[in-house]
């Protein structure tokens, strides 16, 4: 039982949007797919549905290549703008309409949700706002009960009170023990504490892809005054480095070993602060052509 | 609900449920929350709120029923407050003296800090 990316590359044009990739995702994760815009993420849902396809590589579902197999594809949802109901088609018609195509659809749950969420099930899908149309997508996968769910930026438009219920409906839906969930999205923050298997897309390939926990005890901030920090930090592999004033802080990539010199201050970074200096360092490779600041 | 700050998740939410029990919140021989509603609440993956519970379930803290949930174990204020007191001296007094010397004061004078404090503070 797991979804098996192997070795996907895509191209559109003179555009690598996927090179090489090869991930896994097992069952009793909720795994983060992080990356800035033009990383690879939609074009890398989109072919983890069949929605496109490779150049090179295939994905396995459960051990069934996806392409054209509609038994693989039913093991997986995905929630992301687009609308595959007619456009005339009301909320608690499509409800009913999913169960066709979903026999786990559990409408009794969906209805429930629609209550929680305020949403009305007699305006037709496409007269509903931007939050309410996520919205709408969201209570179609959180009760679909596939085995395989994954969401693209799903609170895109979604107030601060409806996010926070999509969270905590999501925890639910995972503890009930049935579900891998993938969570693409920009807003890091958001996601950070629930998020136990962080993927990081940049460029087309896999900049990282370990359990969170891991990635976040490989990583630290030093600060201090410029001196001391330049001291500290010559020698191991820093990711970036600020100053203000005669205040320099960098982030580190590595364990934090030993106790720190007298003057300096060390903090765990979060995850969207390491996924920010993470890109801040590949940047900045690019610009040197080698790994980080020179000290 | 979030959780804030640099200590990691698990253990904050250990101090929560800690703290829970001190109060009489979470009351010796209760039922505590389960951990898809701790997780659900604070909106933390379930194996975050497992790790904090447990930390909990081998101090002896909590224990478990099997099929029913977790209870929190007699004795356990007992047990809190005893180790709180323990704490007190590293958590405080420490950073207390530490800060002190930082700042170049005497015995003395960090005495009638002390003392100044005590007799303000209600």
């Amino acid at each position: 039982m797991s979804i098996e990316l192997q070795n996907i590359s895509k191209t559109f044009g003179k555009t690598t949007a996927l090179d090489q990739v090869s991930l896994t995702l097992e069952p009793g994760h909720i795994y983060g797919l992080l990356g800035s815009n033009g990383a690879g993420k939609t074009t890398l849902l989109s072919i983890l549905t069949d929605r496109q396809r490779p150049d090179q590589g295939q994905v396995l579902v459960d051990g069934m290549p996806v392409q054209n197999n509609d038994e693989a594809l039913h093991q997986i949802f995905l929630v992301g703008e687009q609308n595959f109901f007619p456009d005339d088609m009301r909320v608690g018609r499509a409800f009913r309409t999913m169960s066709w195509f979903y026999p786990s659809f559990d409408q009794d749950y969906a209805l429930d949700l629609a209550r929680q969420f305020g949403l009305p099930l007699k305006k037709k899908i496409t007269a509903l706002s931007t939050g309410y149309s996520s919205i709408f997508r969201l209570i179609l996968c959180l009760s679909v009960n596939t085995p395989y769910l994954i969401f693209d930026e799903p609170v895109l438009g979604l107030d601060a009170q409806h996010r926070d219920l999509f969270y905590r409906l999501l925890v639910e839906k995972f503890a009930q023990g049935d579900s891998t969930i993938l969570l693409s999205t920009h807003l890091i923050s958001e996601v950070e504490n629930l998020i136990d298997h962080t993927i990081i897309l940049r460029e087309g390939r896999v900049l990282r892809d370990a359990p969170t926990e891991e990635l976040m005890a490989n990583a630290y901030t030093v600060s201090g005054p410029s001196g001391l920090v330049d001291d500290y930090a010559a020698g191991r592999q820093v990711l970036t480095a600020h100053a203000l004033g005669g205040l320099k802080t960098v982030s580190i990539q590595g364990r934090p070993e030993g106790s720190l010199p007298v003057g300096l201050e060390q903090s765990p970074l979060r995850l969207q602060d390491y996924f920010i200096s993470l890109q801040e360092a590949e940047d900045q490779e690019r610009k040197e052509g080698s790994y980080g600041y020179e000290h | 609900m979030q959780f804030q700050g640099e200590k990691p998740i698990f253990l904050q939410l250990a101090e929560q449920l800690e703290a829970g029990i001190l109060s009489g919140a979470y009351p010796e021989g209760s039922q505590v929350p389960s951990i898809t509603e701790f997780a659900a609440t604070y909106k933390i993956n379930p194996a975050t709120a497992l790790k904090g519970i447990n930390l909990l379930v081998n101090d002896g803290l909590l224990y478990k029923k099997r099929g029913i949930g977790m209870f929190v174990a007699e004795g356990a204020r007992e047990t809190l407050r005893k180790r709180r007191s323990e704490d007190f001296y590293h958590d405080y007094v420490e950073t207390l003296v530490r800060e002190a010397k930082n700042l170049g004061l005497t015995l003395d004078q960090l005495i009638d800090l002390i003392r100044r404090g005590f007799y303000d503070v209600h």
